[in-house]
């Protein structure tokens, strides 16, 4: 294959840039509570604006009495309500039950938060999942990541409709109440972002797994497959290609081939038991198993049969990968096989020797995860680690791997295997591929094995190797 | 098995959970019958424009009244000269320059050097610009600004009608820019 290479252009650079300093940033504000903090987890640094000694403080000033935020004075974390702690909770009464009006919140005490892009303007950016938090396969929905491109909107799903027309036999529309009268799918599948990783190819850039891996998240959908609407309106010969366009104020816009569409493309409406999020879509998403993130257009209003590609801005100017010959890939929808370990992953520390049960995820948008390995020697030596959740099509699965640390210096590394034989790459083999002779390179689709480098004193960060 | 076979086979795999009907209906039910005919009044103000123009509009536009259009509307984000703005809280991408860049270590992707199609300009301004009131430009004006650009880049000349006529005949620079998805590139199975 000829030797070509993808580049970073002057403004993803700025962005990249910027996106270190802001990563900096926070990690600096999170150390500061470290250090006013009396509680450490040590391996864990803790990401979001709070500080448990004013926590402890305020409880033990207020035992006894009934919870109130008035007297708690600390601002709780995002999702959460800040209730007086007691120093004992087996001698005073807990709350009343129904008193958060219905709907619970987070603890007080769990504090990741996304963490947006430094995107110059806040309408158009994208916020990363704290992958380094997270437990088990799913995401919570709170956390889920985001890109916007013209901010989130607010839709009354008793006015929200869903237009199918094009090359169809009976063009039809179909209100929320119409797409919940179908008979409805519920499944597991991630999205990911193909932007995930941008700013890695080059050199190891930002230090946790939230900026390297966090454009990446994990549902179980409910909603009505294509396939069931388009039996309903009925498709003329000819149409190869659907646009599905949303109802924010970007209107966005994409071209999905009808293959596709037809073989699992869901309209959903539900998102871990619950309707979808704002940010995720509400009251309707598409859902386009393992394909980037962008198609899986949020808010959707309309779906056009056609012959042919609208080639929208989207599809052209954006989310095309330029390689170092000046010849840009297009529709390079399908994201591949890929791995990451979250712990232990950048700027955390290990305590000392001894055992860790190093976990991560791993997923591939074209089938199952077949199988996932674990490396502590920088890939000379690999290991299979344990599946720890049921692999299912285009969605992660959580892997573990049980590891005595002996106090040296070490690499880790993981690597996916999917159902149709392809191995996740190493960065050099990546770039092999893609090629190394720009500084900028193609700032989509990178799957390379993530390293992490564990020092002698334990603190653990990201390495290429 | 063609694509429109594949979609029955996938809708009759639905409807094969629906219990039979009574025998008085010797017809098997073949369709949910839910969700309303979209008329063409529901439909007319949608619009998406591909490379062959289909679906522009009436209306047309130059690249002097786009002037004024632009600097009314676009100019705080685009900048004066079409050069963009990244400060923050606008973010305004780069329009022109960067012709014969795209090959180099530092490519500059704009409308002029990188965009393959006149009429994802004219689809992109009427749908999503000027970026903090979208929509509200008329299609005169989307035709006028998109003249503005064109010619600021050197890809129409300053006096020519961008219409629905002339608009998909516009020949960008990197029209020939683009290919299919490679992947999987089969080195990676080991």
């Amino acid at each position: 294959m000829q030797n070509v290479s993808v580049i970073y252009d002057g403004k993803s650079q700025r962005m990249a840039d910027q996106m270190v300093r802001t990563e900096a940033q926070l990690i600096a504000q999170r150390k500061l509570q470290e250090q006013d903090c009396d509680c450490k987890d040590g391996m864990f640094p803790r990401s979001a604006s709070t500080n448990r000694r004013k926590f402890l403080f305020a409880a033990g000033s207020a035992a006894g009495i009934a919870s109130s935020t008035a007297a708690f004075g600390q601002k709780a974390p995002p999702g959460a309500v800040g209730y007086d702690v007691p120093t004992d909770p087996t001698k005073v009464q807990g709350r009343p039950i129904g008193e958060d009006g219905g709907y619970g919140s987070r603890s007080q005490f769990e504090t990741e938060v996304r963490e947006r892009f430094p995107t110059a303007n806040a309408y158009t950016s994208w916020s990363f999942t704290p992958l380094q938090n997270m437990v088990g396969n799913i995401t919570a929905s709170g956390l889920h990541f985001e890109r916007d491109h013209n901010g989130i909107p607010t839709i009354n799903p008793s006015q929200h409709m869903l237009f199918v027309h094009g090359m169809v036999e009976a063009p039809k529309k179909f209100t929320m109440a119409d797409l919940k009268r179908f008979p409805s799918v519920t499944r597991r599948h991630f999205i990911e972002c193909s932007g995930n990783g941008l700013t890695e190819w080059n050199k190891p850039t930002l230090k946790t797994v939230q900026g390297t891996h966090g454009l990446l998240s994990t549902s179980e959908w409910t909603g009505v497959p294509f396939a069931a609407i388009a039996r309903e309106v009925g498709l003329q010969e000819g149409g190869t290609w659907v646009l599905a366009e949303g109802s924010d104020a970007a209107v966005m816009t994409r071209s999905i081939p009808l293959e596709k569409m037809l073989k699992d493309a869901l309209l959903v409406y539900g998102q871990n038991g619950e309707a979808i999020r704002p940010e995720q879509g509400y009251p309707l998403r598409l859902l386009l198993p393992g394909y980037e993130g962008n198609t899986n257009i949020k808010w959707l209003r309309r779906l056009e049969v056609s012959d042919k590609p609208f080639m929208t801005r989207e599809e052209t100017s954006k989310y095309t990968d330029l390689m170092a010959n000046g010849k840009a890939r297009q529709f390079t929808l399908d994201m591949e096989a890929k791995s990451v370990i979250t712990f232990p992953s950048g700027d955390m520390k290990l305590p000392g020797p001894g055992f860790y049960n190093i976990t991560g995820l791993a997923w591939s948008g074209r089938g199952r995860v077949q199988a996932v390995d674990v490396s502590t020697d920088a890939g000379m030596t690999w290991y299979p680690a344990r599946i720890e959740s049921v692999a299912e099509p285009m969605c992660t699965v959580r892997f573990g791997f049980p590891w005595i640390w002996d106090g040296k210096p070490a690499v880790l590394q993981s690597r996916c295997t999917d159902e149709t034989g392809y191995i996740q790459p190493t960065l050099q083999q990546l770039i092999a591929i893609r090629g190394d002779n720009g500084p900028f390179g193609s700032i989509y689709h990178l799957n390379a094995i993530q390293s992490w480098g564990v020092a002698g004193d334990g603190s653990v960060t990201n390495v290429h190797a | 098995m063609s694509m429109h076979d594949i979609a029955i086979a996938a809708a009759c795999l639905c409807l094969a959970a629906i219990p039979l009907a009574p025998k008085a209906h010797a017809q098997a039910q073949t369709h949910y019958g839910f969700g309303a005919p979209a008329s063409p009044r529901d439909l007319a103000s949608f619009f998406a424009i591909p490379a062959n123009g289909s679906g522009l509009p009436p209306g047309s536009g130059t690249a002097a009244e786009g002037a004024k259009v632009y600097a009314d509307n676009c100019s705080a984000c685009h900048g004066d000269h079409l050069e963009g703005n990244p400060a923050k809280g606008i973010g305004g991408d780069k329009l022109i320059g960067g012709r014969g860049t795209l090959a180099t270590a530092t490519p500059v992707k704009t409308v002029e050097s990188y965009w393959p199609y006149a009429t994802t300009l004219f689809d992109y301004v009427k749908r999503a610009m000027p970026f903090s009131s979208p929509g509200s430009l008329s299609d005169d004006q989307v035709y006028s600004v998109v003249a503005y650009i064109l010619s600021q880049a050197k890809i129409v000349k300053p006096t020519e009608v961008m219409n629905a006529i002339s608009l998909p005949k516009v020949e960008m620079p990197n029209r020939n820019g683009f290919e299919p998805d490679p992947r999987p590139e089969l080195e990676l199975y080991h």
